[in-house]
């Protein structure tokens, strides 16, 4: 596990958070339904990833990106066609090469980030999204030249497991999920973490204190959609199990943006925060609005009025915690320690590493 | 406690029982909707679901249900997008007693496969859906009726060759296909080049990205290329805006042919005068004369119970297709509790249902939907079940049918459809059925 550099206890409360919602997440397969993982736990997983990805580019190294669909499509692709073109190619393998492309074309189209900043990247981040979009279109040969464009994702198998089931896809998507999570937990407090950080905040103070700040954009951009495609590989394979470039438009890469946004920039767990919200909140809105009003209007009205309803959530929530919801929690838990510490007449509590690491001035 | 006191309990306590137990006890095919009814194609959602809906609706009031057993539903909203087709998918696919599948999207029929096929309960894909999955023998569980895209392409080249004076006359005549960026507009580019070699005419496909409110480099590309018929492969609010484009390139709309999914009121009202002369293949008449429709104006819309808000699309191209959706899987139902008995049938059982669903132009008239549409002929190989075409042209106001009813080149398109649907087997390691008696699996 991740050692945080300003602490060297071994058991702190936030280690035992984690720990706690491992086993709650490898332990849930015990209850769950087949709803629960193929409709609510494997996308959220597979959109979290993504928003892992995209908050390491956009929340720590400062670079607006409007092209994360895209990478998604690059991960899912590439992985269908090492998989078919390269026989005996074991899956995981698969996986790490498509990221590894995905890598290769966000570091391409990161390119344009030496020269723009701020809303003129995010457009020329755009070029990414319908660039790829139209290549995977216009030439066949990326599926497999099947006549409508719509790809079957073969069967996930590991050393000759394979992962059939909801259950399986699901464990499958929450390893791979734990597994670069972690990695980037570490990565972020590393150097190049906290290159990212000062690139975001003040470019040419940076790069006066020596930070390469051309190659740590690159390296961003790079690290980032290897995530993203990754995350596009669990979307395509674990969650659809069929692939098409229409699913992976601009709308998708303003969802995950809305997620970083929703779930607080330059914090892992507001990544995973703001995708449950963006996953599930719908869902419950659009059952619960079903159960309830079903009889009397009909879908469409219903769709209408949720929509409406979570648009209206958003821009409350963005107005009373600019920050997320990954600050909510926080000044929820400080209230929660403030109150056992008034309780124990103790000191002002510790607040969170992590939380440092965020940036200021968007409040 | 008073015996009395007693006597009170035991019968709420038997009423309740009762209450519980009644609706237990009645016999019941569900339907699951993954319905659209916003977003871009809403019109098209909302006409064929309320279509469906509706007929759904007059064998429940009129007759009390298929031989006593009632129909149900209920519907998720999917935005014809994949992602929450799958979600409503996992969501609806628990209730008892579904009957088949009808997403009415390409896209989501696709993510569907696998899963029915797993679930073993039938897919249907009327007029659309994946080509090859006519082929029974690898796909046990798709039905894309009446109409695969295929068969629809071999329809509306016949039908330009007879405007041409002959499938001779096809040699070094230009097509223009203009299709949707969707699975489903992509569907037909290989059949597309198939036909233009054998008939010796230039074909060129132009794709128009979705949802398609903006054509016009693709009309003028269109304009540069001077072809002699221009085929329409759109979807929603694509086919007006192509209409309307055409007329500001200066493109003749006579000599534009619609699919069938471009062939509604939907997709030309809006296009006004640009529309006038516009020819569409279609597989059902619209037009509320045909005694089916009679009985559910009269049936269901007469009991306030019509699934459409603007009784003005009744008898519309999609509400007709509804009803005729409705029509086929009611009695692929009633075909198959003619074998396994007057209850609750599985998904399996009614699979069986589809591949006995022969509705003759007889059968089809004591439907009361003589005209509507021709008749359907399923069986075990043949799952799309030779629906026959026509050619409607709109005059401004209504549709009026400009043509026979045409069967599409079967024989031309079958081996084409095997050789496709063997490969997809190949993939899949499925092996393909040999007879028709696959075990059905019964409750």
């Amino acid at each position: 596990m991740a050692t945080p550099v300003q602490n060297t206890r071994l058991v702190t409360p936030e280690r035992l958070g984690v720990l706690l919602l491992l086993i709650v997440a490898y332990g849930v397969p015990i209850i769950g339904t087949g709803y629960l993982f193929d409709a609510i736990l494997t996308p959220f997983l597979a959109l979290s990833l993504a928003a892992v990805g995209l908050n390491i580019l956009t929340g720590y190294a400062g670079q607006v990106s409007l092209g994360s669909a895209a990478f998604l499509a690059v991960g899912a692709f590439a992985a269908f066609n090492f998989n078919l073109r390269v026989p005996g190619l074991p899956f995981v393998v698969s996986i790490v090469l498509a990221g590894l492309t995905a890598a290769a074309i966000g570091i391409l189209f990161g390119l344009p980030s030496l020269r723009l900043r701020g809303f003129y990247l995010a457009v020329s981040t755009l070029a990414a999204q319908f660039f790829v979009q139209w290549a995977l279109t216009k030439y066949s040969w990326f599926s497999n030249d099947n006549p409508s464009g719509v790809i079957d994702a073969p069967p996930l198998k590991l050393a000759g497991f394979a992962f059939t089931g909801p259950i399986g896809r699901y464990l499958f998507s929450l390893t791979i999920v734990v597994v670069i999570t972690f990695a980037v937990t570490r990565l972020i407090r590393s150097q190049t973490g906290r290159n990212f950080i000062a690139v975001r905040d003040h470019e040419t103070a940076a790069r006066v204190i020596g930070v390469p700040v051309l190659g740590t954009k690159l390296v961003a951009f790079g690290i980032s959609s290897f995530i993203i495609g990754v995350a596009g590989v669990l979307w395509a394979f674990a969650y659809l199990r069929t692939v098409e470039t229409g699913g992976f438009n601009i709308d998708r890469s303003f969802q995950i943006l809305f997620i970083i946004i929703i779930g607080g920039m330059a914090s892992l767990r507001g990544a995973f925060l703001g995708a449950a919200f963006i996953v599930v909140f719908p869902l419950i809105l659009s059952r619960t609005g079903a159960a309830l009003f079903g009889g009397v209007f009909d879908s469409g009205v219903l769709e209408m009025s949720q929509r409406i309803g979570i648009g209206a959530l958003i821009i409350l929530f963005l107005i009373l915690e600019p920050r997320g919801l990954s600050a909510m929690v926080d000044r929820v838990w400080d209230w929660v320690r403030l109150r056992r510490a008034a309780a124990s007449g103790g000191g002002t509590p510790r607040s969170f590493s992590l939380r440092k690491l965020q940036p200021k001035g968007r409040t | 406690m008073s015996y009395l006191e007693h006597l009170k309990l035991a019968v709420i306590a038997s009423a309740i029982a009762v209450g519980f137990a009644l609706p237990a006890a009645a016999d019941e095919q569900y339907f699951p909707l993954q319905s659209y009814r916003v977003g871009p194609y809403a019109a098209g959602g909302t006409g064929f679901f309320g279509g469906f809906i509706d007929y759904l609706k007059l064998i429940d009031i009129r007759d009390g249900g298929i031989n006593g057993v009632k129909l149900t539903w209920s519907e998720g909203e999917t935005q014809y997008e994949v992602e929450k087709g799958v979600e409503v998918y996992e969501r609806l696919k628990n209730n008892s007693g579904v009957a088949a599948w009808n997403p009415l999207s390409v896209g989501i029929a696709y993510a569907m496969i696998d899963r029915i096929t797993q679930d073993k309960v039938p897919l249907i894909t009327v007029n659309h859906g994946r080509t090859d999955s006519t082929d029974g023998r690898v796909f046990p569980y798709v039905f894309p009726l009446l109409l695969n895209p295929y068969s629809e392409t071999s329809g509306i080249v016949n039908y330009i060759a007879g405007k041409l004076g002959g499938q001779d006359k096809l040699k070094g005549k230009k097509i223009v296909v203009l299709y949707h960026g969707s699975p489903y507009g992509k569907e037909t580019i290989p059949i597309y080049k198939l036909l233009a070699d054998k008939y010796g005419f230039e074909v060129q496909q132009i794709e128009v990205p979705h949802p398609g409110n903006e054509q016009q480099s693709q009309w003028l590309e269109i304009r540069r290329a001077k072809p002699d018929y221009v085929v329409l492969r759109g979807w929603g609010v694509m086919n007006p805006v192509a209409l309307k484009t055409a007329q500001k390139v200066g493109y003749p709309v006579d000599h534009i042919v619609g699919n069938v999914w471009s062939n509604s009121e939907e997709d030309v009202i809006p296009a006004g005068d640009a529309a006038k002369g516009y020819v569409a293949i279609t597989t059902q008449a619209s037009g509320e004369q045909y005694p089916v429709v009679q009985e559910i104006v009269k049936t269901v819309y007469g009991a306030g119970k019509g699934n459409l808000e603007d009784k003005k699309r009744i008898g519309s191209v999609y509400h007709n297709l509804g009803i005729v959706n409705g029509i086929l899987n009611v009695e692929a139902i009633r075909i198959a509790q003619g074998k396994f008995g007057h209850r609750t049938l599985t998904g399996d059982e009614v699979r069986w249902g589809f591949e006995h669903l022969q509705l003759d132009p007889k059968r089809v008239e004591e439907l009361g939907a003589k005209g509507l549409f021709h008749s359907i002929n399923v069986t075990w190989q043949n799952h799309e079940g030779d629906g026959y075409v026509t050619f409607q042209q709109w005059d401004g106001a209504k549709w009026n049918v400009v043509s026979d009813w045409i069967a599409p080149d079967w024989a031309l398109l079958r081996p084409i459809i095997e050789k496709s649907a063997a490969a997809y087997a190949a993939e899949k390691g499925i092996k393909p059925r040999t007879s028709e008696d696959a075990p059905v699996t019964t409750n």
